[in-house]
């Protein structure tokens, strides 16, 4: 059976990312201690935190749209993907590192070291508060000696039931605990079928998969976007921004995937993989750009048409404080793929498909920094180097994990039962 | 197009086929079409037809049915009678562009899609009232048929096309 090892190139490089995106975090952790007045400090802290947000969020979403990609094949019980499927598993075994440290980033916020999501902070959602000498002591009931809180605001207050630390925390523990299992258990299914296929392990599948589906459909599309990105306006809200959010992230995963497939077959592996399956994999890149582009019109559209003030914020802040980033990334992201691989043969030429690929990773990677940062840093962020050193240690990290997952298993699931078919798979 | 009779291969299953069409096209015959109740996958290489143009027709159409959504709009609600919906600057076309995508959306898809309909219709002449050019009715059911035109194959005579046809797994020979 063909096996990968990781070659010494691939190693070096994604060891000098990894070198990178630490000395990206130290500068950024030394500029939460450095000198300067408050609101210098406080932008600091926003920044740091951001970073750890988007990239944390962007990776973890890429290697749960692996999952999902991988369980669609699965429930469909489709044949053309059993050649690249150990790619796919391999993108999904970034989840816990990525989920991780999106916990942390949670904890930090809940125990107060930074402010991205401000319903977090008492002093908000508390109707009363007592001042004393020790400080000032935030309340939800009127009692002895207690004023009004000034700064209280009944909306976060009215999303409290929701938006709690508590909650959130049990809902990042279950839903990516949960994803992780079954990513998990497909995992362990698939190297057990390298010793032998057995007929009931492949519909036992089948069922895992149908399952999971569901299981990351709601959060994916609800819960995860919500908690971690829609709760930074907090007073704002949206209801396709989870399939936005998905979409997006979707197609950084099916990028990675492509990527992945053609690097492999360029060092002399993958040999299965025929221009067919490249091909296919080209029209879901093209496809779901699309997807992507056709609800972020939507979103756009619908509140630029009511004009209602509580909605046009979000895109008051973004349009007006990063116009270049903001529509840059749109167009990007919708009218390049639109040009370049509407025709059938540039969806299999290799080339063509590796620098889109690239293109619209970054594009999507800016798209998932317009989600945070004006809402976090308002006009004040921008791409810098601590942007810059930090998605590059992400994807040296990502790269060293995915490619020791890869290297830990035969390259192609032989006995898949629908390996044969997916050798021979052949489209027009 | 010849209007001398043509030569069927019926066979009853489409791998034979296949398999009958490389033999057949392997020594030197030009097989003009084949009938099959399915699309049989790799066909259309094996006895070189060309590739279809209805993407560049299709895009073609899309086009034109965006530009006329644009004119139209334009007209409708910038020209002749322009509206305030919604307190949006209705005197410019671009200032307003974002409402007028949805329809420039749709009706590039409906020109697209209808014009192919038809494009394909029209092409393989499948319209009303026309007959049916199949060789043999069972091709709709269960049978598949390989067509080879004489005239397009004069180094060879017709029964020496009808012997090497019926090497190949026929269930029957025939002309029409």
């Amino acid at each position: 059976m063909e096996q990968f090892t990781i070659p010494d190139k691939v190693k070096r490089w994604s060891m000098m990312f990894m070198a990178i995106g630490g000395l990206a975090l130290i500068f950024g952790i030394a500029s939460l201690f450095m000198g300067g007045d408050e609101h210098a400090h406080h932008h600091a802290v926003a920044r740091f935190w951001s970073n750890l947000l988007i990239n944390g969020f962007f990776f973890f979403g890429i290697a749960a749209c692996a999952t999902f990609f991988m369980a669609v094949n699965y429930a469909a019980e489709s044949g053309w993907w059993v050649v690249i499927k150990r790619i796919l598993e391999a993108i999904g075994s970034f989840m816990p590192y990525a989920g991780v440290l999106l916990f942390i980033v949670f904890l930090a916020g809940a125990f107060h070291m930074h402010h991205l999501w401000h319903w977090m902070d008492a002093s908000v959602y508390s109707e009363f508060m007592i001042e004393s000498a020790e400080g000032v002591k935030y309340l939800s009931e009127q009692v002895e000696g207690a004023i009004r809180n000034p700064h209280f605001d009944e909306i976060i207050a009215g999303k409290r039931p929701y938006l709690n630390e508590i909650f959130m925390g049990i809902r990042i523990i279950v839903i990516f605990g949960g994803w992780y299992w079954f990513w998990k258990v497909f995992r362990s299914r698939s190297l057990e079928e390298d010793l032998g296929f057995d007929r009931d392990r492949h519909f036992k599948n089948v069922r895992h998969a149908a399952i999971f589906l569901v299981a990351f459909g709601y959060p994916i599309s609800t819960f995860v976007p919500w908690d971690f990105i829609m709760s930074i306006d907090t007073h704002w809200f949206s209801t396709l921004f989870g399939w936005y959010v998905f979409s997006g992230l979707w197609l950084s995963a099916m990028i990675v995937a492509i990527l992945m497939v053609v690097w492999l077959k360029s060092l002399g592996h993958l040999r299965e993989v025929n221009d067919s399956h490249i091909h296919d994999l080209g029209k879901w890149m093209f496809a779901i750009s699309f997807l992507w582009s056709y609800l972020f019109f939507s979103q756009f559209m619908l509140i630029w048409y009511a004009n209602i003030p509580e909605e046009v914020v979000y895109f008051q802040a973004r349009i007006e404080h990063y116009p270049v980033l903001y529509w840059g990334m749109f167009f990007v992201n919708f009218i390049f793929p639109m040009i370049s691989l509407m025709d059938r043969d540039k969806k299999r030429n290799r080339m063509m498909l590796t620098i889109m690929g690239i293109i619209l990773f970054c594009g999507h990677w800016v798209d998932t920094y317009m989600l945070v940062a004006p809402g976090t840093m308002k006009e004040g962020g921008h791409i810098g180097l601590l942007e810059v050193g930090m998605a590059v240690g992400f994807v040296g990290l990502f790269a060293f994990v995915i490619t020791k997952t890869l290297a830990s298993a035969p390259l192609v699931a032989k006995n898949h039962p629908f390996f044969e078919e997916s050798v021979h798979h052949e489209i027009h | 197009m010849s209007v001398g009779k043509k030569i069927y291969g019926l066979y009853n299953d489409d791998a034979i086929l296949v398999e009958g069409a490389k033999t057949v096209v392997a020594k030197g015959i030009k097989v003009s079409d084949t009938y099959s109740p399915f699309p049989i996958h790799g066909i259309e290489k094996i006895i070189g037809i060309k590739w279809t143009r209805i993407a560049i027709c299709a895009f073609m159409y899309g086009i034109t049915g965006t530009s006329l959504a644009i004119l139209g709009m334009y007209y409708f609600m910038i020209v002749d009678w322009p509206m305030d919906i919604g307190g949006k600057p209705n005197q410019y076309f671009l200032q307003n562009l974002p409402s007028f995508v949805p329809i420039m959306f749709e009706f590039t898809v409906l020109c697209a899609a209808h014009g192919m309909a038809l494009t394909y219709f029209l092409r393989n002449w499948t319209l009303p009232g026309v007959s049916a050019k199949n060789p043999h009715p069972r091709t709709t059911d269960d049978h598949f048929a390989m067509e080879i035109d004489p005239s397009e194959n004069t180094s060879m005579s017709v029964e020496e096309i009808q012997g090497i046809l019926k090497e190949t797994g026929t269930v029957e020979v025939f002309e029409k």
